[in-house]
């Protein structure tokens, strides 16, 4: 049941797709990988097809929509490749890759290496100039985004590496790791090494003594199909190879973390500058960015509220016609309401990946949306249909209705105020939690909303947090009518 | 047309009908009556199948009615209740047409015979479309038991059909229901608590205590050749019409 109307997502969720779509160009979430992503999106263009930039989520996901063909390209980083695409020490990238159907452009001219950073005057205090002088601190807190965490080229590795001992370890976003450290919060955290913060806030860089991080020289992985399709793109895509150096990567970075600039500007100037080709930057204007989030969003709160009241109407039914079965059912509902929402929403990624081959993007937010609609449903359902009188349902029996057309003319029509409050209420749950799926690249207005966080853009925030209340008061609106429509008249 | 045999009920433990054997004539008005409590309502729902007796059989027209016939005998059978028993989401005509509907019934010979009961049941034709709320409780009644002939059934059970009313209205509609009854020349089971509708009613009285009937008979007979002396002084403490001999 349940699985079924998964697979009944999957129309719905296919239609974004349609058969002569633009090229896609990936970035990951951060800042330089949308800088990077953007200028291969306006070089795309400029070799004569329609280009798009896809903010997905992390390496594992963009690698998958790469090979799949969801995204024809994204810039990528040579030390994370091998450490953690192909988990294997290749001499041969081009050959290795080419296994998978994927191509790899030369480097573009800068490193982004892994790094440990710290406040100066932290570092000096505690007479700290290098990786391996953290061995005699072991009180140091670190914060370092969950990826490094997990990551063998990330804090395991180091800390093997070096022998580090530190004890007060937390997860924690990237942006939020560098206020911490700025704050005093925590004492040491990752940094990549062309990140704008490092000059911004004057950190030291811990150099990598004993040599530990590998190489990240950012590159391009494309497809290999895109060579045939569109040549001019991938020549355009390669004319980055060598064409940026880490310190003006670093001022790219800064320009939009420091100075809250737009990243498809910023490519722009860049390509512009130093490509000399007249670039379109994918910004857009607000009014245009406002319509496709609202777009991205009511695709996932409308097939999940959909399907929600599909599914749950008649388990609000089944849970007031058998009184047992009514309690596991309101039970098991209740218990995935008490889940929290982006624990539920991650959780979907691995479930949908098994039930329809995608993990990130709509299918697994409209999943957990889908989920997270059903108690408000099923337990007005079931209110409404246990409030009737017994009088009227006895009326109904005598009459000669059999069980289900009395269900049907009498039971769900009298239930219908009392549902329609639960649908409503679901709704409203519902546009809110879908800002989650900026989490995992499912778009809406969670992707200005997040990418506000990160780049502690507050009018970049509003530019999803306002559409989204005005959606929310929007259904609320449109609910009342409805509800004021089927009520019986006065 | 109905026939009970050893027919008992038990709710939650305490038995609440019978065991009673019961037949109930063809053609004539038979009231049940008794003091809150006796069973009469039960002894009602048991004939269209709405309870199941513990034990004992309950039969309509020869068949037995059992979960598997309910739904015929239902058919065949009107049943009005308290207050009219109506759904308020439909209107008077709505509620009288519901079931034809179900059935598929052609649009306008339902019309043809919504016209024809409201005419019967002095029911006002602007009263068709409005919804219950909207009607009085005499004019919700009326659709109740316009509701109950209108597959022109061979029975019609009524419980306390004019329970819900005020004394005017209740009298006046008395008279109005025993001419209906009359003309139709239907099997009438009526169930009241008040001896005088009763005997306004019946041709047949059925006196029902804790389960089992005390006295079935004339309402002459319950007036003048009392089986006990529950029956004088149920007989007693109600004030009915002097009923003669």
């Amino acid at each position: 049941m349940r699985r079924l109307a998964f697979l009944l997502l999957l129309p719905l969720v296919g239609c974004a797709r349609p058969a002569e779509r633009p090229v896609q160009i990936g970035a990951k979430k951060f800042t330089e990988s949308i800088v990077l992503a953007e200028m291969g999106t306006q070089l795309a263009r400029d070799a004569g097809v329609k280009a798009e930039r896809a903010d997905l989520g992390g390496t594992p996901a963009l690698w998958l929509a790469l090979t799949q063909g969801d995204i024809d390209a994204y810039p990528e980083y040579t030390g994370t490749i091998t450490k953690e695409i192909l988990k294997a020490d290749v001499s041969d990238l081009d050959s290795a890759l080419a296994a998978h159907g994927i191509r790899i452009s030369r480097s573009l001219g800068f490193r982004n290496n892994y790094a440990l950073g710290m406040r100066k005057d932290v570092a000096a205090a505690g007479g700290i100039t290098k990786t391996s002088d953290l061995r005699t601190h072991p009180d140091l807190r670190c914060g370092f985004i969950p990826e490094f965490l997990d990551r063998p080229d990330g804090w395991p590795g180091v800390k093997r590496h070096y022998g580090l001992s530190q004890y007060s370890v937390q997860a924690m976003n990237h942006t939020l790791a560098y206020r911490a450290l700025v704050e005093k919060a925590i004492d040491v955290t990752e940094v990549y090494t062309t990140d704008g913060e490092i000059a911004q806030y004057d950190l030291l860089v811990l150099p990598d003594d004993k040599n530990f991080f590998p190489a990240y020289e950012a590159v391009w992985l494309y497809r290999a199909d895109l060579e045939n399709r569109y040549p001019a793109v991938v020549a355009n895509l390669r004319r980055m190879e060598g064409a940026i150096s880490e310190e003006r990567m670093q001022r790219m970075n800064s320009a939009v973390q420091a100075d809250k600039r737009a990243e498809g500007q910023v490519a722009a100037e860049f390509v512009r500058g130093e490509l000399k080709v007249e670039a379109v930057s994918s910004d857009g204007t607000l009014v245009g960015r406002v319509l496709v989030t609202t777009w991205e969003h009511l695709l996932l709160v409308v097939p999940s509220l959909a399907l929600a009241i599909l599914a749950a109407v008649p388990l609000g039914v089944l849970a007031a016609r058998r009184p047992f079965a009514g309690r596991v059912v309101l039970g098991l509902c209740g218990l995935l309401q008490t889940i929290p929402s982006l624990a539920l929403l991650l959780f979907m990624i691995p479930v949908m990946m098994w039930l329809v081959g995608q993990g990130t993007g709509a299918p697994p937010a409209v999943a957990a949306l889908f989920l997270y609609s059903l108690l408000p449903v099923v337990r007005n359902t079931h209110a409404g249909l246990t409030g009737i009188p017994g009088s009227l349902r006895e009326s109904a029996a005598a009459i000669g209705l059999p069980p289900f057309a009395a269900l049907w003319r009498v039971e769900l029509p009298l239930a219908a105020p009392t549902i329609l409050a639960g649908a409503r209420t679901a709704a409203v749950i519902n546009v809110g939690t879908a800002t989650l799926g900026g989490f995992i690249g499912a778009g809406g207005y969670g992707r200005p909303i997040l990418r506000g966080i990160d780049k502690f853009d507050v009018p970049l925030m509003l530019e999803g947090a306002i559409p989204a209340a005005v959606l929310a008061l929007g259904i609320e609106g449109l609910f009342g009518l409805i509800e004021r429509a089927v009520a019986r008249p006065a | 047309m109905f026939t009970l045999r050893d027919v008992s009920k038990v709710y939650a433990g305490r038995p609440a009908l019978g065991p009673l054997a019961l037949d109930v004539p063809a053609g004539q008005t038979t009231v049940l009556i008794g003091p809150s409590g006796c069973g009469k309502s039960t002894l009602l729902r048991l004939l269209i199948g709405l309870v199941q007796p513990d034990a004992g059989e309950v039969a309509f027209a020869g068949t037995p009615v059992t979960p598997a016939t309910a739904q015929a005998v239902r058919l065949r059978v009107g049943y009005v209740i308290q207050d009219g028993g109506l759904f308020p989401h439909l209107t008077a005509r709505g509620n009288v047409t519901l079931m034809a509907r179900h059935l598929g019934h052609d649009r306008a010979a339902t019309a043809a015979r919504v016209t024809e009961l409201a005419a019967l049941t002095r029911f006002p034709a602007d009263g068709l479309d409005r919804y219950p709320h909207q009607l009085s409780g005499g004019q919700r009644q009326r659709v109740g038991l316009m509701r109950a002939l209108l597959l022109d059934p061979d029975a019609l059970l009524l419980d306390e059909p004019l329970g819900a009313l005020d004394p005017l209205v209740r009298a006046d509609l008395q008279t109005e229901l025993r001419d209906i009854f009359r003309r139709l020349g239907k099997t009438v089971v009526l169930v009241t608590h008040d001896l005088g509708e009763a005997i306004y009613f019946a041709d047949r009285v059925v006196l029902l205590k804790d389960g089992q009937v005390v006295q079935e008979g004339t309402p002459a007979d319950l007036w003048h050749r009392p089986a006990d002396g529950f029956v004088t002084r149920f007989v007693q403490v109600q004030r009915g019409p002097e009923v003669p001999a």
